[in-house]
This record gives structure tokens, C-alpha cells and sequence, in this order.
């Protein structure tokens, strides 16, 4: 269930517009992200979830994952999400306001029921849970770890603050324990961990600094809401030349040595051991280097 | 008869005259002289101190000689702000002139109010680098019996030079004259930066008019325009809608698919073998072409890489680019906003020059021949390359062939940049309509969905795929366009020609039918 896939960004696109849809591959995202949720007025709901469900089957979004948003159960939208989308078996389904594991396990009940009937395999589409309430934050390690279907989590800013009854600031206070607590939670889990959007499509440097923020403290991407958005993104998140030659090295150095059966080594001067290695080889997988 | 690109060209066309097909964009510039005789501008003389200023526009025509038959000219520094054109031909009209051949190096909507001078036969013929709008729409359904020539910004000089158009009167609007007609468009209310297009007419025409709504102290500096040539000085109140003419700076597109299909050209441009110490560059003013500009100058700053020269029309990006030391000079044949007027003013390296030396093929040496990498859109383009710039998907003119076909011959690297469909019509086309520039002489295609290089240059295809680009071939591009977006119906056609298209050297590279009207 786990394969390593890139994560960088993951671009929204309003699951009723079918021209933004139709250009969503052409943008380099790793992700799109098909919404069917808050994007869409409650009156378009149905059109949108037909829209999808018809753009997902002649769309070529190139090599991008393509992941779509549902309605949460408890609303009237919810399950006739479910039964469109996951007979299409997108990559992923991103679940919104998730808040337990017990509403996680009640979800898959429902999905791999759609897809016995649509006899489909159980583990080729994953889920993403959305943390963007209090409740959900409270739970998240429970939601990350308990089920092999999760390959990501994501926090919502938006609705986090509204839910916490706090204003949302661009120096990202309120939300920061939440953060950093998703990002435990997934570490722990070992599956990718997807920051909040940045509203401002203007202010690149705004966007820059809350990204390398990010990633400073352990998320593996970042969601965007417009394409402008998705270079900066990626030059934060992409390793540079020295830190790809460098994990080059180490990896090399730990193939040869492994052989001789040496576990730790140093490289000029500094110790090598196993996490330095396995986050050299992470590096690789994102910078798509193979080592013979 | 068939030109080297499958065209049929008629080898006459009354009120034309004989036509040359295309034969290759430099097969009849190889022999290093023309056998096409330069005509001679015209003597003329003025006594000392004898005044050139006239009260109104009206009465410089009338001491210009007007007569059925004429020949008038403008250029098209004012854009869409322009109102002397108008008021020109409604002199001329209400003065029962007739038989008007009409040579502005282009026209745009704001000319629409001619429509009726075509209609009545005011003006019968008309010569220019691009028509838009209503009339382009007229045109385009047979309003004139004559077809119109569309020539490029290098080909006008050439037709002035070699003839093809013999100017009688020349208006050139000028944001500050003196009484003696020196002139220029790079001060005033009403700047518009360089006044290179009208420079072959004022040399050529045998009566030149200097509209100004500037009237200052002889001599007007810088003299982008000469006393020697002007016949008449006519102050008016206004000589076109400034806020239409050039305003404030230009601004990068924040459209996602412009910002896109730009990176990815600047990344050819990067990778090409081009983006060298020295190198000549020439984007144009509109959408992913200038968005180019925003991402080569990021690649600059970062690689400390500096470049000779850029050239054409000119926007406060390139001024802003040339300031930053990333380009040593400007060579501005027509500017685009306010800024690049009093850069014009005020910079040395900031160079005002003439149509002839930007473009003209019939010389010594343009400066489009200088160009290492060019940028350009594109209305069509096919499967061989070939572009079109002046019909639409409806088949009706509406571009301008411009400096298209000039910076694309001379360039080492031209790189057409555009979506690969627009609404839900494809750009990428089997055949295009019409062809302004040959495929010969473009080298790369960037669309979002992909970059096509033209087969001819292996060794560019080898750069970009060594650098890690997307490249595709273009026939498999248009297929997979073609299956999003279906084919278009075929655009019906009468025999009628409305249009010849001319190639930079004179010849013909193609021609626009008249569209037959679909019954709705």
C-alpha cells in the first residue's frame, strides 16, 4: 500500500470546473486534487460530482496522482460521493473534518463494500484523512496509524481556526501545535504529511517562508490553490544539488561498507549510521536518482 | 502556380499586378543584391523662412495635393488611441477624393469608423502589416475589390523602397514637434515612445504632414524625425486617447497557463545552446511572450550571465532589464508603455532606429539578422511549422503579421510559444490557414502540454532532451490535442482573394479567401 510517491504539492481544483479540470495535469503538481467539498457551492453539488466522475475518465492528467474530496458521511452528499468516485479508483480519497478512528473505520466499511460490489481490489486506492477540527487533532495518531488504507494526512487552516473560534494570522500561531502534532502523529506513522494551503496567490515570498516553515518542521508537501503557486513550492521542497550529491555519497559509502559488514562509518569527519542513511536514500526517492 | 510551400498563388492579380511565390525564406536574398529598382524619394525645395505651420489638418491636405488615386500613409505608434487616421480619410472623404490606396503600417479597431470609406470606394486598396477588428471582419467577406496586401514591418520599408508603395501623403502624429517639423514621439502628453515605423515614409512620401499636439521651441530634441522632409506642421489639441496609447508599465500575466507555457520557454531558451555571454534577444509585448522575459531575466540574475542587445517592441520590462545591467542596449523600433519613453529620452544605450534598420531585408544588414533567440506567438501553427498570425479559427483576418516573419528569419533560435487550443479550438493544425512565417524558420514550439522542436534541427531536439525537457513530436501533440478538444469543420471559401500575404523579400507566401458566409 505504502509505494514512495512525491508529494510536494497538491493543487485544488473546484470538482465543477471543467476547463481548470481539463488543464489540471499540465501544471506539474504532483497531486490534483479533485474537490467536491468546500469548493462547491451546495447547489452545484450534484453537477459536480457528475463532472468528476466523467473528467477522471477521459482526462489525461499526465503523471500527476489524482486524488479527489468527498462530502463528509454526515452530510447529504457523502455517500453519493462514494458511490461515484470509488468505482473510478483514483489514486486517493481525501476525507475531510476527520475526527476519529471509528469514523475512519466506518468509511472503509462503506468504500470496500462499493468496491466488492464493483469487484475491485481493497488496496489500490488510498485515503487521506483531512485534520481540520480540534477533536481531529486531539485523535490524530489514532486516525494515522491504525489503518493501511492511510498513505497521508492533511491539516485544513481554514476550518482548524474557524473550529478553534480563533482568527487564522499569516504567522500561522494558532494552528502551530496542531502542526507539529500531525506531523508527529504521521512520523510515527511513517506516511506523508500534507500542509495547509497559503490563501495569499499574490504574495510569493509569504508563500515561500510558510513552506520552508513547513518543511522545517517535518511536512513532506504543501497544498496550493492556484499553479502559480506550485514552483516555489517545489524549489522548497525539492532537494538541492549539494544535498543530492552529498546523499548520494552517503548511500554509496553505506552499500560498500554494508558488504564488509560495517554499519557505522564517517564521512569527512562526521558519523554516518542508520538514519543519516535512510534519510540520504528519502532524499534520492524524491529527487528520483537511482543507485545501481 | 504553387510556391515551394504547396500554396496555389495566382500569377496575376489586377491591381496588383504579377506575383512572385515564395521559393524559401532566403533563397532570393543569397545573391547579395536586388534586382527589383529602388525608386527615388522625391526632390523638393522651401524657401527661407517660408512657414510650414498650417492651422488645421484640413488645410495642410489641401496644400498637400490631394487627388483620386492617392496614396496615403500613417504609422501605428499611437495603437489603439490613434484618431488621425479617421479624421484623415473623413477629410479626404468629404472632399470627394476617391479611389484611396490606404498603406498605415497597421491598423486597429480604433480605424473601425473607415468601414464606410471602403464601402463607398473612398478607399479602394489598402497595404499593412495587420487589420483587426471590423474591418478585418469586412475584409475578410469581400468588402474591397482589390485584395489587400499584408506585408511585414521589414516588407513595408522594402515595398516603399522598390515602389510597390508610392506614398503621396504621409500624417505622422508626433507627441512634440517644432514649426519646422523635426519630431518625435518620446515626450508630450501624448508619448509614445519611438517613431521608427514613420521614418521610410517621411523619406519617401512626396508631401509629409507632422500632426502635433506639442508645438514646442525649434529644434525639438531628439530629431527622431527630420525637418527636410516635412512639408506641413499642424498643431492640433489632441492627437489621439492617451490613456490608449501608452500608459504606466507593463504588467506580467497572472494567468497560470501564460506563466506556465513562459517557464517552460525559458527553459528551452536555457538549455538550447543559445543562452550564451553576448546573446541578442527580442520577446514581444503580450501574455507568455513577455512572461518569458520574467523567468530568463530570474535565469540571468542567478547564472550572472549578460547579453548583448534586445530589440523590437520595447515594455518597461525590458527597460527594467537593461537598467540591471543584463543587456548592454536597447534597440527600440516601437515602445510599448511610458517608461520605455523617457528611457528612450534619457538612456544612450536606450537606441531609437528606424523600420529599415530593425527589419528591411533589401539592405545591408538589419538588426533582426543579429537576433540570437526570438519569442513569438502564434494564432495556428501546423504540423511543418509554418505559422499563422493574421486569420483566426474563424478564418477572418484579425492579426498582424508585424515583425513576425523578420526576427523569425534571423533569428539562431525562434521559439513560438502558444496554448495548444484556445476555447475548444485547436492550435496545432495539420495545415494552417494562412501562413505568415514558414516553418523553416521557426525552431521550437512551447505549449502547456508540451515542447515540439522542428525536426530540421537535430541537434537543438538532442539539448533539450540531454536537459531533461518534455519534448514531443508535434504530430503526436496535435493528435492528442485533437482528442480533447475534436475537429473543428472546415472553414468555407469562395475563389475570391481578399488578401496576399506577402513574405519579408516580396514574395508570396500565401493567400486569404474570401470566407463564404454560413447560414445560421
Amino acid at each position: 500500500m505504502k509505494t514512495f510517491r512525491n508529494r510536494r504539492t497538491m493543487l485544488y481544483i473546484p470538482g465543477n470546473n471543467p476547463a481548470m479540470i481539463q488543464q489540471g495535469g499540465i501544471y506539474g503538481a504532483d497531486s490534483i486534487l479533485l474537490d467536491l467539498e468546500d469548493a462547491v457551492a451546495l447547489n452545484q453539488k450534484d453537477a459536480a460530482r457528475t463532472l468528476v466522475r466523467n473528467m477522471i475518465r477521459v482526462t489525461d492528467f499526465y503523471d500527476a496522482e489524482v486524488c479527489v474530496r468527498i462530502n463528509h458521511l454526515s452530510t447529504p452528499f457523502g455517500l453519493a460521493d462514494l458511490e461515484e468516485i470509488v468505482p473510478l479508483q483514483p489514486s486517493a480519497l481525501r476525507y475531510p473534518k476527520t475526527e476519529s478512528a471509528e469514523e475512519v473505520a466506518e468509511l472503509l466499511a462503506i468504500i470496500e463494500k462499493i468496491e466488492d460490489k464493483h469487484h475491485l481490489p481493497h488496496d489500490r486506492m488510498t485515503l487521506h484523512a483531512m485534520i481540520e477540527t480540534a477533536m481531529g487533532v486531539q485523535n490524530v495518531f489514532s486516525i494515522a496509524s491504525k489503518f493501511s488504507r492511510i498513505d497521508a494526512i492533511t491539516i485544513g487552516g481554514q476550518d482548524l481556526t474557524a473550529d478553534m473560534n480563533i482568527v487564522y494570522t499569516a504567522d500561522g500561531a494558532g494552528i502551530d501545535f496542531a502542526r507539529k502534532r500531525i506531523v508527529m502523529a504521521a512520523k510515527a506513522s511513517h506516511i506523508d504529511v500534507i500542509d495547509t494551503v497559503f490563501p495569499d496567490v499574490n504574495d510569493e515570498e509569504g508563500l515561500r517562508k510558510e513552506t520552508e516553515y513547513a518543511k522545517r518542521i517535518g511536512f513532506t508537501g504543501k497544498a496550493v490553490i492556484n499553479p502559480r503557486q506550485i514552483d516555489v513550492v517545489h524549489d522548497v521542497f525539492s532537494p538541492t544539488e549539494e544535498e543530492i550529491r552529498k546523499a548520494y555519497r552517503i548511500v554509496k559509502e553505506f552499500r560498500t561498507n554494508s558488504k564488509a559488514g560495517i554499519g557505522v562509518f564517517a564521512i569527512d569527519g562526521k558519523m554516518v549510521d542508520a538514519p543519516i542513511v535512510a534519510r540520504a536514500e528519502y532524499l534520492l526517492r524524491l529527487a528520483n536518482v537511482i543507485i545501481e | 502556380m504553387l510556391n515551394s510551400l504547396g500554396r496555389e498563388i495566382p500569377e496575376y492579380i489586377e491591381g496588383i499586378g504579377t506575383l512572385e511565390p515564395f521559393q524559401g525564406a532566403l533563397t532570393k536574398l543569397r545573391k547579395g543584391w536586388m534586382d527589383e529598382p529602388t525608386i527615388p524619394a522625391p526632390n523638393k525645395a522651401y524657401l527661407p523662412h517660408q512657414s510650414k505651420l498650417c492651422k488645421t489638418l484640413e488645410e495642410a491636405i489641401i496644400r498637400s495635393n490631394p487627388h483620386n488615386g492617392m496614396t496615403v500613409s500613417f504609422h501605428h505608434h499611437l495603437r489603439n488611441g490613434d484618431i488621425l487616421l479617421v479624421q484623415t480619410l473623413t477629410i479626404l472623404h468629404n472632399m470627394g477624393i476617391r479611389d484611396i490606396t490606404l498603406a498605415s503600417s497597421s491598423l486597429n479597431e480604433c480605424h473601425d469608423p473607415i468601414l464606410p470609406y471602403l464601402q463607398d470606394q473612398t478607399v479602394t486598396r489598402i497595404f499593412s502589416s495587420g487589420i483587426r477588428s471590423e474591418l478585418g471582419k469586412a475584409i475578410s467577406m469581400g468588402v474591397l475589390d482589390t485584395p489587400v496586401v499584408i506585408h511585414s514591418h521589414g516588407g513595408r520599408v522594402r515595398c516603399i523602397h522598390t515602389g510597390k508603395i508610392q506614398i503621396d501623403l504621409a500624417v505622422i502624429p508626433a507627441s512634440a514637434a517644432d514649426c519646422e517639423g523635426n519630431a518625435t514621439g518620446s515626450h508630450g502628453k501624448s508619448a509614445f515612445g519611438s517613431i521608427g515605423y514613420a521614418v521610410i515614409d517621411a523619406r519617401y512620401a512626396k508631401q509629409v504632414i507632422v500632426v502635433t499636439d506639442n508645438l514646442v521651441d525649434f529644434p525639438c530634441i531628439p530629431l527622431s524625425i527630420s525637418q527636410n522632409f516635412i512639408d506641413h506642421v499642424v498643431l492640433v489639441d489632441s492627437i489621439g486617447d492617451a490613456s490608449r496609447i501608452a500608459t504606466g508599465t507593463t504588467r506580467i500575466t497572472n494567468s497560470p497557463m501564460d506563466l506556465r507555457i513562459a517557464k517552460l520557454a525559458a527553459d528551452v531558451i536555457e538549455h538550447s545552446g543559445f543562452f550564451v555571454p553576448g546573446f541578442a534577444f527580442q520577446v514581444g509585448a503580450g501574455g507568455a511572450s513577455l512572461a518569458v522575459a520574467k523567468f530568463i531575466r530570474e535565469k540571468m540574475k542567478r547564472s550572472g550571465l549578460k547579453g548583448s542587445f534586445m530589440l523590437g517592441g520595447i515594455t518597461s520590462y525590458c527597460v527594467d532589464m537593461l537598467n540591471e545591467g543584463l543587456f548592454e542596449t536597447i534597440f527600440d523600433v516601437q515602445s510599448f508603455d511610458a517608461v520605455v519613453s523617457n528611457s528612450l529620452l534619457n538612456n544612450r544605450h536606450h537606441i531609437e532606429i528606424p523600420a529599415a534598420l530593425y527589419a528591411n531585408p533589401f539592405n545591408c544588414g538589419c538588426i533582426t539578422n543579429k537576433i540570437d533567440v526570438v519569442v513569438l506567438g502564434a494564432l495556428e501553427i501546423d504540423v511543418d511549422f509554418n505559422v499563422n498570425v493574421i486569420t483566426g479559427s474563424e478564418g477572418r483576418i484579425r492579426g498582424a503579421s508585424g515583425g513576425h516573419s523578420d526576427t523569425a528569419s534571423g533569428a539562431k533560435l525562434t521559439v513560438v510559444v502558444c496554448p495548444s487550443f484556445r476555447g475548444r479550438i485547436p492550435i496545432i493544425k495539420k495545415r494552417v490557414h494562412t501562413i505568415v512565417t514558414p516553418g523553416e524558420t521557426v525552431h521550437v514550439l512551447v505549449t502547456e502540454r508540451g515542447i515540439c522542436v522542428n525536426p530540421a534541427f537535430k541537434e537543438l531536439e538532442a539539448n533539450l532532451r540531454n536537459a531533461g525537457l518534455n519534448i514531443k513530436n508535434i504530430r503526436d501533440l496535435e493528435i492528442e490535442v485533437d482528442k480533447i478538444t475534436g475537429i473543428p469543420a472546415p472553414l468555407e471559401y469562395t475563389d475570391k482573394i481578399v488578401g496576399i500575404v506577402e513574405y519579408r523579400d516580396g514574395t508570396i507566401i500565401d493567400v486569404i479567401h474570401q470566407l463564404r458566409e454560413r447560414e445560421v
